[in-house]
């Protein structure tokens, strides 16, 4: 007994001794976080130890040690913004299709090129094989200081520069040496320097991606939840030789996979629900019934734009024109300080919290390009349309953000058009508010034919909704879909449970049942009526 | 005249759980399907889903109890003196008639109620059955290769469940044409019938 007693008493102090060790372990390393993340400290490395006049300067330093992460850059899609759709054959990407918000890049690289990942993407004869050009700051600051602003072909601006020239504007010269000396992985705030801004200004495009994600709770988001999962884009988005899994051109609409593990080699998108969650994630099995027709954003993402920015939800351009008692374009703001209406863009409405749409979509999406035939008596024309249906074998039921819109087009020729909007050139709709100007100028930018003649028809986009993921609480209860008139309401092609069901069966068997009943009544009134006592 | 023991304390037990039962699943299986909000889908959902395998054990015992006492014979159906009993409830029942159909523990139930039972047993409730399996086992019914589609599942559920509403409109009416209206409840609580 008194053994026993001396054993427990030495591997208590031993205990004791390798907590206290470990404790002064955890402090030597506290005292420098960073050194746990990185093998590598910036600051140390003399190609960046100089200052720099330029992006592309920056970009000869980081080759230096990174030599092949230019080339793997050019093979993506950020840098390329063209992707030819090997399902439709249609060539997209940024530098081909049209939408219906600022219509096209194409005449407007100078103010768009600020969300390439590159330098100098200033019309359709960039140098897409220039290494130097590729802009590693763009995705890897990690001081938040770093800016491409509008109008510079995507160059950020070392300077304090006049912009425009003659307007007194000054626009902030950046220090590229402290950003190089500083970078790191990417963050939500560097994806979302473009990301959360897409439209032209936070929250205006996809409506589950806006600044509110730099630091969201966990109701907005439970995996970014800032203080919980703190979830980066990339932790998804799980990205290799710089190529970033997950496409709006090519979504994967369906994932019949299991959960990627270690050792088993995973080749499917890594970025969606199921690659980590699996087919039978929730612990009631009749949950995990839905998961072969239903999309997990469905239900788990019960509105977008919830993170107090309203999303651009439509944009009538044939407004665009009026000017106030100055002369200048016209701008009116709601309540809240957002623009409802500006003379050089027209009319828009912003939501917040806004319920989506729900359709069948098998990942093909379809779009409508330059060159496109629009007959206009049937608007609204699908910008892109999600195919798939209930029968196809690969469609499941997505949350989708339509965005509505009226734009110009060419009534003569019957095409969508580029319309020249930025720059500091007489024919940019921007300055001049002129349309035909503005619309001769980008067709014959893109080499197409313009007819001189402008009308406006509605268009119609689709966004798959897919972010801003809700806590489990927080999900679609059952009857917001199992019921009448409830969300997936318009949704063909699959029985609901509660939706309605076979209208004959209802209508004889509730007939039945009451005749029945009739029948009974009357059988016990005429009882009643004839009873002895 | 005079009291005879008619149903054990094991069949009247039977009889109310399903009873209870029966009227729960109808109540929140028409809920389900659409028809009117009462507790809220998933809620009916998760009563209608629980009360399955409390049924499905009450069958165990019940029909272990009717192949071990041999009462299983109370069903067998039979026309003879059907058209009696077709008649006093379609006439002699106003005129104050007597039953012409005497239950007694060997023939607890009268040619027509014998064989109203033996179709809701061998008829309405396979068919409900079947159909509510199939229902809530449809996904794994498809894994296994059996492509069904759900709303035929649930169309052919939903007529059961019609059927079974019918046969308990009917069968609580005919409840109350004992000697006095609430004769036929007393003896299915009491086990005796004290007809008279």
């Amino acid at each position: 007994m008194q053994a026993l007693k001396h054993i427990l008493v030495a591997l208590a102090t031993v205990a004791m001794m390798g907590s206290a060790f470990s404790a002064a372990d955890q402090k030597a390393g506290a005292s420098d976080a960073a050194l746990l993340r990185s093998t590598a400290d910036h600051s140390k490395f003399k190609e960046l130890q100089r200052p720099f006049q330029s992006g592309p300067e920056v970009t000869k330093a980081c080759l230096t040690c990174h030599t092949e992460a230019a080339r793997q850059i050019h093979q993506t899609q950020h840098w390329k913004w063209e992707y030819v759709n090997p399902g439709t054959g249609q060539t997209l990407g940024k530098r081909h299709v049209i939408n219906n918000f600022c219509t096209s890049v194409s005449s407007n690289y100078k103010a768009c090129a600020s969300c390439h990942i590159g330098y100098g993407l200033d019309d359709k004869n960039f140098d897409f094989a220039s290494q130097e050009n590729v802009d590693c700051l763009v995705c890897h600051d990690a001081t938040g200081k770093y800016k491409k602003p509008s109008g510079f072909s995507g160059h950020p601006v070392t300077k304090d520069t006049e912009f425009p020239p003659g307007s007194g504007k000054i626009v902030r010269g950046i220090d590229l040496q402290a950003i190089a000396q500083k970078v790191g992985k990417t963050r939500r705030e560097t994806c979302g320097t473009c990301h959360f801004y897409g439209g032209g200004g936070d929250a205006v495009k996809h409506g589950d991606l806006d600044s509110s994600l730099d630091r969201p709770d966990k109701a907005l988001d439970v995996h970014m939840d800032a203080e919980g999962n703190n979830f980066t884009c990339a932790t998804c988005h799980k990205t290799e030789g710089h190529q970033v899994p997950g496409s709006r051109y090519a979504p994967t609409a369906m994932d019949k996979g299991g959960a990627h593990i270690r050792g088993k080699a995973d080749s499917t998108n890594p970025a969606t629900c199921q690659a980590c969650h699996g087919q039978a994630p929730h612990s009631m099995a009749k949950l995990n019934d839905h998961t072969d027709k239903v999309a997990c954003q469905t239900c788990h993402i019960p509105a977008f734009a919830r993170g107090d920015m309203p999303t651009k939800m439509s944009w009538d351009w044939s407004t665009a024109g009026k000017r106030d008692a100055k002369g200048k374009p016209l701008v009116v703001t709601n309540d809240d300080g957002h623009v409802t209406y500006n003379g050089i863009k027209g009319d828009f409405v912003l939501e917040e919290n806004v319920r989506p749409e729900y359709m069948w979509f098998n990942g093909s999406v379809k779009y409508t390009l330059m060159g496109d035939d629009i007959d206009k008596s049937r608007q609204p024309i699908a910008i892109n349309t999600f195919e798939g249906g209930p029968d196809d074998g690969k469609s499941m039921i997505w949350p989708v953000k339509l965005f509505r819109g009226k734009q110009p087009f060419d009534p003569v020729h019957r095409t969508l058009v580029v319309t020249h909007l930025a720059g500091e050139d007489d024919t940019a709709y921007w300055k001049n508010m002129d349309w035909e100007k503005a619309i001769a100028a980008g067709m014959a930018a893109v080499g197409k034919p313009f007819s001189g003649k402008v009308d406006f028809v509605e268009t119609v986009a689709m966004w798959p909704i897919t972010h801003m993921v809700a806590p489990k609480e927080k999900a679609l209860a059952c009857n917001e879909c199992h019921a009448r008139g409830g969300r997936l309401d318009k949704v063909e092609g699959i029985y609901i449970p509660g939706r309605g069901g076979n209208r004959l069966v209802d209508t004889l068997g509730w007939l039945a049942s009451a005749a029945i009943l009739a029948g009974v009544l009357v059988h016990g009134l005429i009882r009643f009526v004839n009873r002895k006592h | 005249m005079g009291r005879v023991y008619i149903f054990t304390r094991f069949e009247r037990l039977w009889h109310w759980i399903q009873a209870v039962l029966i009227i729960g699943m109808l109540l929140t299986g028409f809920e389900i399907h659409g028809s009117y909000h009462l507790l809220g889908f998933e809620q009916a959902h998760r009563v209608h889903t629980m009360t399955v395998w409390a049924f499905i054990g009450l069958w165990v015992f019940a029909m272990f109890w009717h192949l071990t006492t041999g009462e299983w014979r109370q069903y067998i159906p039979t026309m003879k003196n059907i058209d009696k009993i077709v008649r006093f409830y379609a006439v002699g029942i106003f005129k104050g008639e007597p039953h012409p159909f005497r239950p007694t523990r060997e023939r607890k139930h009268n040619p027509m109620q014998a064989q109203t039972y033996l179709g809701v047993t061998v008829v309405v409730t396979p068919l409900i059955w079947l159909s509510g399996l199939a229902y809530l086992f449809y996904n794994e019914l498809g894994a296994a290769g059996f492509r069904v589609d759900l709303g035929t599942i649930a169309t052919v559920h939903t007529v059961g469940a019609f059927l079974m509403l019918a046969f308990l409109i009917g069968h609580i009416y005919l409840g109350t044409t004992g000697h006095t209206p609430l004769a036929h409840f007393r003896a299915m609580f009491t086990g005796w019938d004290d007809d008279h």
